[in-house]
């Protein structure tokens, strides 16, 4: 008790100690942080699947606050989920202090105690991260250094635990990375050398994880150490860019990968072309049983180490994203090519205002492999495919401005989703759809707006044919109204034809936002940046308020 | 562990009493788009002012609003001297996209990768697109979160209201 009265008393002062010195010193810092709270209130509805919530109510909010003072950085956040809204794991339950650190930095070294999030190269073996909105946080708890011996030399070092919902998992995660830009490196030996008007750019990249977890297994003998090693090379010029990355990671027996004893790898390969009004670029990745975690018995989103996005088009409209495809870790090879190109203003095709055309073709499959009866669990091919098809995705988008009021957009796509393996379900097979979208923007007048959007997919599996309207009204800068309607009019069972409507309004101003909705939910898939949640059908009332200060 | 926290709970909302008024970006690690390590110390624009506009390919929004202004970048360059800082956060899963996107639409802006969101959480922002305006002395003197069209003629009027008149 004394303690705290201490620390009060000393906190009481700062103030004056502020007043005191003017500039500079403890009193003289920023603090700034945001607020967000999405509250909903749950109906029943038997049609769409809405199930009685108890509570009747759940609400998710959390604030971040910042404190910068010159070379010292600290802050935290603070976590409510009173309960989780629907969707989010129920393991985010109560509320507490999740996030606290303090950083300093001084020239050339930074060093960070407490949580902080890191990624190493693309994030093959390490990426701490957060996606709020999905309910995903693998913040680590422990130590960072940051450190730049040289001009072009980069070198960052981690250890710690990862955050799991309102505790932390149980292997300690260390890890090295060093980035050389050769460029820089190079201009401490030539001076005259300026590496930012380089032709040609040259970056090399190197990381070592590693993560221990003791061995209680009754049975199996397994690593309590593993470690993971990758390489990265990038190589850019003004029109040219070219990435590549390699991961490879040793025996790593775990709930994922049925405890197997197989290495695991990745590659990663990116090139693209581009000028003012043209660009050509394609990409490649191959995984091989490389779902890296900090605990061997974690599986959904939790505790993950390596980042293994899809190379999928990440689509936005509510159709497109209907299937969304997820990298399955533990084995698939796929490539991606795109192309776009604008159509000038006065030409033919590009008419008064311009037209811009992108084409994008994807496709994953699974790896070619023979099973081998020991621990080994199977052998893969490297450059061979296998014959299951996981996604494939073939889509046109034509954006193109009719007159200085009126914009439209046309896309048609055709996907290929392997539900049964990509959502690890049973039973549903592989949906074959045909999607397209109409999409028009109107400007009444500099402040008002009127835009809509149509949308249908027809497909013969899963759910069948569903078409989407949507229209919204905008009024800047503070407010905007939407109404959304989407209808499921092909369902095989016809009691199951149903409109999933909802209507939303919201004000903004400034940095503050806030979102009235009422409607209902569709089950489905919810995916920001590549990492997908599932959310349950829902009906009723949400309101949401975020703001940043 | 409760008094623990609560003490430091404490210490912030001290922190907080004894903060003087200023509005600075922080000192982060961010990539250019040629791969370069660039501190955001090195936004800088001869005391003109600068706008940062954070967005991602994906992001439909972003996209109308950084379309928008780029009809009028070149107006609004030679009337305040802005200087537009377009902070992609978007992750290995797009972030070689964003050059090929950006140069199919002709933006002139300076584009910026951030795909771990460090500067995005470094200047609290929650979901994007969230612009700030900052005036020649690098204070930030307006910010916007969300976009409806026009509202990039509310930054514009901001834009004029922040300009310094000794530097023009």
């Amino acid at each position: 008790m004394k303690k705290v009265l201490a620390v009060i008393l000393f906190c009481l002062s700062f103030p004056f100690l502020a007043k005191a010195q003017e500039s500079n010193k403890f009193g003289a810092g920023e603090i700034h942080g945001n607020f967000q709270m999405m509250a909903q209130n749950y109906l029943v509805d038997s049609t769409i699947g809405a199930k009685e919530v108890s509570e009747k109510i759940r609400m998710n909010s959390f604030a971040n606050l910042n404190y910068i003072n010159g070379n010292f950085k600290a802050g935290m956040r603070y976590e409510s989920y009173e309960k989780a809204l629907l969707g989010f794991d129920p393991r985010y339950n109560g509320s507490d202090l999740t996030y606290r650190y303090a950083t300093y930095t001084n020239d050339d070294l930074e060093f960070t105690i407490g949580n902080y999030y890191e990624q190493f190269g693309s994030g093959l073996i390490f990426r701490s991260y957060e996606e709020r909105g999905l309910g995903i946080d693998n913040a680590m708890d422990g130590i960072r250094v940051k450190y730049k011996p040289t001009a072009g030399v980069y070198l960052k070092s981690v250890i710690g635990k990862q955050r799991f919902y309102f505790a932390k998992g149980e292997g300690i995660v260390r890890g090295l990375d060093a980035e050389f830009n050769l460029n820089e490196i190079l201009s401490t030996f030539l001076p005259e050398f300026n590496p930012e008007k380089a032709r040609y750019t040259y970056i090399l990249g190197g990381s070592m994880v590693g993560k221990y977890q003791a061995d209680n297994d009754p049975i199996r003998i397994l690593p309590e150490n593993v470690a993971a090693f990758a390489g990265r090379f990038n190589f850019i010029s003004d029109k040219f860019n070219f990435y590549t990355e390699y991961a490879y990671k040793i025996n790593d027996p775990s709930l994922t990968n049925g405890f197997i004893y197989k290495k695991g790898e990745a590659l990663f390969v990116s090139a693209n072309y581009s000028v003012k009004g043209f660009s050509l670029s394609a990409s490649a990745k191959r995984v091989d049983n490389m779902d890296f975690r900090s605990d061997r018995n974690a599986d959904v989103n939790n505790l993950t180490m390596s980042f293994l996005p899809a190379i999928s088009k990440q689509h936005t409209y509510a159709l497109p994203s209907f299937y969304p495809y997820a990298t399955q870790p533990l084995g698939e090879i796929g490539e991606q090519f795109e192309v776009s190109y604008n159509f000038k203003k006065g030409t033919k095709l590009g008419g008064k205002y311009g037209t811009l055309v992108t084409i994008n073709f994807s496709n994953a499959n699974n790896l070619d492999t023979t099973q081998t009866g020991n621990e080994q669990g199977y052998s893969a091919a490297f450059f061979s495919k296998g014959k299951m098809l996981l996604y494939r995705d073939l889509n046109f988008e034509v954006v193109k401005k009719i007159s200085p009021k009126l914009k439209t957009t046309y896309t048609y796509m055709y996907q290929v989703f392997n539900k049964d393996k990509v959502q690890n379900v049973s039973g549903f097979g592989t949906v074959f759809a045909h999607i397209a979208v109409f999409e028009m923007q109107y400007k009444i007048n500099s402040k008002k707006t009127f835009r809509a959007e149509l949308q249908s997919m027809r497909t013969k599996q899963d759910f069948g044919d569903w078409a989407v309207g949507l229209a919204e009204y905008t009024v800047s800068p503070h407010w905007f109204f939407a109404v959304i309607d989407q209808f499921n009019y092909g369902n095989a069972i016809a009691e199951k034809r149903a409109h999933y409507y909802s209507g939303s309004f919201g004000y903004t101003k400034n940095a503050t936002r806030f979102i009235v909705g009422y409607g209902k939910q569709r089950e489905g898939f919810l995916c920001v940046g590549g990492v997908c949640r599932l959310i349950p059908a829902s009906y009723g009332l949400s309101l949401a308020i975020s703001s940043t200060f | 562990m409760k008094a623990k926290k609560i003490t430091l709970l404490f210490l912030f909302i001290c922190a907080v009493l004894s903060v003087n008024a200023q509005n600075k970006i922080p000192a982060v690690n961010v990539k250019t788009i040629d791969g370069a390590t660039f501190n955001t110390t090195n936004m800088v624009n001869d005391g003109k002012p600068i706008i940062i506009d954070f967005w991602a390919t994906w992001c439909k929004p972003c996209v109308q609003e950084l379309t928008a202004i780029a009809d009028l970048y070149e107006d609004w360059q030679k009337v305040t001297g802005v200087k537009i800082y377009a902070v992609s956060i978007d992750d290995a899963r797009n972030s070689a996209r964003v050059k090929p996107f950006v140069n199919t639409r002709g933006w002139e802006y300076e584009i910026l990768l951030d795909p771990n969101a460090d500067l995005k959480r470094a200047l609290n922002v929650g979901d994007i697109p969230h612009t700030f305006l900052i005036n020649g002395k690098g204070e930030i003197v307006y910010q916007h979160a969300g976009y409806a069209p026009g509202d990039e003629n509310e930054l514009y009027e901001k834009l004029l209201g922040c300009i310094n008149p000794e530097v023009k």
